[in-house]
């Protein structure tokens, strides 16, 4: 991928991919918005600037970067970012939740969707995951990086930490982990519902290198990603700590618990449509 | 006819580290993990023979799923080593989940299964692996009987590809399989008889066979059926030995829900209903003791074989 990415053309895409979000989302009447919306930057700075990938896919993606999405639940964003990518056709959005369709709930590669290499929703296991895949990439001789996605309150799941210790000991130095931190959860600020008080600090007290930044610039999401590639290979495995707004990119969703898991109905489709621009086309 | 004796006993457990160092030297794909236990699962000589596919996860084992899961990413066979019970009970959901939904080709080998693990008591003595691991869709389940058998389910694991889980146990135990094939998913039938069909697996395979010379000295001609591979099950087996005999016993150190029972319960009462009677574990949990006393005391010897054949053969009547 280029090194002098095209804001304008990313952030084009970012708009696009927020339409997709909350058309999908509407036309089933279910799914996650907030999360998705306030990750979108990030899976566009991902798949479109810093990912060696293939669209063509390939399950043991030997010689590609690796993705890997815990906190599934956020799967608009990553299906609507594959499609866009190549990955399958867009048009296949419409089948988002519907009988027979790969866009599962939450990712799943028991319907073979290309782009997805294990299933994530039951929170927590992602990072394990990720861990193994990038164990097996170092046993193959394969230089490129694993790139996981938490939920910040997935950080409450005890198998995080079990994995937090893990991959610093074993040196596990090809893995850039990031924390999509909106500080909300289904119940209410996460602070409220169980504080992660110091988590930087946490992090760092398990061994691993922690960079802050906020997600919703996608210059600032670019920077804060090829700067974090530059400290892999140096013993330790690198966290960042993303600082995002739920529903972001729609007024009324953002910054509220209350749109974790909940679709607009027509009204605020509309409402929300008329604050994101047709860019690329609509699917 | 056949006669089983024995001249050695071994654990099942070494069988599998036997195989497991074996297959290291095949297959430079194979990885082993483990929780902290490597000793109690034999897995020392392939630590020491293949130590950068080795991979010590410590006391983590929803953590070393998670692992094992992502290592099937790039063609590793990951091989995952811990107590049954801390393979299965404690690490459900991240087998569904990351290893059985996702279909990864992850092999969940689990030592102290049942009561047999003894003085350490019911904690760890898993009677409810069997059946949560059987649920699961696409996952193959193997509890083999002896040293040998499990030696040739550890390495007959390499080649069949997805999910599974091998389940075998702490004492020493009779060695009498020496020269027969394993073939994954085909009953091994020991025995041939005509009066009533015993089918055991792991451990109870040498009780259903003490239990079988008993009954042949009454006059009682019965089928002993190893079926080392719970999942999938040897349907064609079961009902051809059943058409002849009309009735039928399931031996397992397992609780009497949801394991070999319950497996064979359901054949039958779908294809060709007759009378069963289950040696199992009768819904409790175990506790401390030795291997012998506990297996007396819960009701998997082979004296509890040989009334339940009666009892299934009265019931024909």
């Amino acid at each position: 991928m280029s090194n002098q990415p095209d804001f304008v053309q990313l952030k084009k895409l970012a708009t696009q991919i927020r339409r997709d979000i909350v058309r999908m989302v509407h036309a089933c009447q279910s799914g996650h918005p907030g999360g998705s919306l306030g990750c979108t930057e990030y899976f566009v700075a991902l798949y479109f600037h810093l990912l060696k990938h293939n669209s063509k896919f390939n399950m043991d993606g030997q010689g590609e970067d690796l993705f890997f999405l815990s906190n599934g639940h956020i799967s608009p964003v990553w299906y609507a970012t594959l499609a866009r990518s190549g990955y399958f056709d867009v048009k296949e959005l419409t089948t988002f939740r519907q009988i027979n369709s790969r866009l599962q709930g939450h990712p799943a590669t028991h319907e073979h969707l290309p782009g997805i290499r294990i299933a994530s929703g039951s929170l927590g296991q992602g990072l394990s995951v990720a861990i193994g895949a990038a164990q097996t990439k170092k046993l193959n001789k394969d230089n490129q990086l694993v790139f996981v996605l938490m939920g910040d309150g997935e950080q409450q799941e005890g198998q995080v930490w079990e994995a937090a210790m893990y991959a610093p000991h074993n040196k596990v130095d090809n893995l850039i982990a990031t924390i999509d931190y909106n500080g909300q959860q289904i119940d209410g600020p996460v602070d409220k519902i169980l504080s992660l008080l110091d988590l930087k600090a946490k992090w760092e007290s398990f061994g691993w290198i922690v960079n802050e930044f906020e997600g919703n610039k996608i210059e600032e999401v670019i920077k804060a990603l090829d700067h974090a590639k530059s400290l892999t290979g140096k013993g330790k495995p690198v966290m960042n700590l993303m600082k995002t707004v739920m529903g972001f990119g729609v007024d009324y969703m953002m910054g509220s618990h209350k749109w974790h898991g909940v679709a607009p109905n027509d009204e605020e489709l509309k409402k929300a449509l008329d604050q994101l621009e047709e860019t690329i086309g609509d699917y | 006819m056949t006669k089983f004796t024995f001249t050695e006993k071994k654990d099942t457990r070494s069988g599998f580290g036997a195989g497991l160092h074996e297959l290291g030297k095949q297959n430079e794909n194979v990885v082993a993990l483990c929780a902290d236990l490597t000793g109690s699962l034999k897995m020392d000589a392939f630590k020491k023979d293949f130590p950068e596919r080795f991979f010590q996860i410590g006391i983590a084992e929803a953590n070393m799923m998670g692992i094992a899961a992502g290592m099937t990413i790039g063609g590793k066979i990951p091989f995952t080593g811990t107590f049954a019970n801390f393979s299965t009970g404690r690490v459900y959901d991240q087998i569904r989940q990351s290893i059985a939904y996702s279909n990864k080709n992850v092999k969940i080998c689990a030592s102290h299964a049942g009561v047999t693990l003894g003085e350490d008591g019911a904690t760890h003595q898993i009677l409810e692996d069997i059946g949560m691991m059987r649920m699961l869709p696409g996952m193959t389940v193997i509890v083999p009987c002896d040293y040998n058998q499990t030696k040739a389910a550890t390495l007959a694991l390499v080649k069949h590809v997805g999910p599974a889980y091998l389940r075998f146990g702490r004492p020493s135990w009779p060695i009498f399989t020496s020269d027969r094939p394993f073939t994954i998913g085909k009953a091994d039938k020991m025995i041939e008889g005509k009066d009533v069909s015993i089918f055991a697996c792991g451990h109870l395979v040498w009780h259903a066979i003490e239990a079988e010379e008993i009954l042949s000295a009454q006059g009682i001609n019965a089928e002993i059926i190893n079926i080392h591979t719970i999942k999938p099950l040897d349907v064609p087996a079961i009902l051809e030995s059943v058409q002849k005999t009309k009735c039928a016993v399931t031996c397992e150190e397992h609780q009497i829900n949801g394991g070999l029972g319950d497996s064979v319960a359901q054949v039958l009462s779908r294809f060709f209903p007759a009378p069963l009677e289950m040696v199992a574990v009768n819904d409790s949990f175990g506790e401390s003791g030795s291997p012998t006393q506990l297996l007396k005391k819960y009701g998997l010897g082979p004296d509890n074989i040989v009334a339940a054949a009666k009892k299934a053969i009265q019931r024909r009547k």
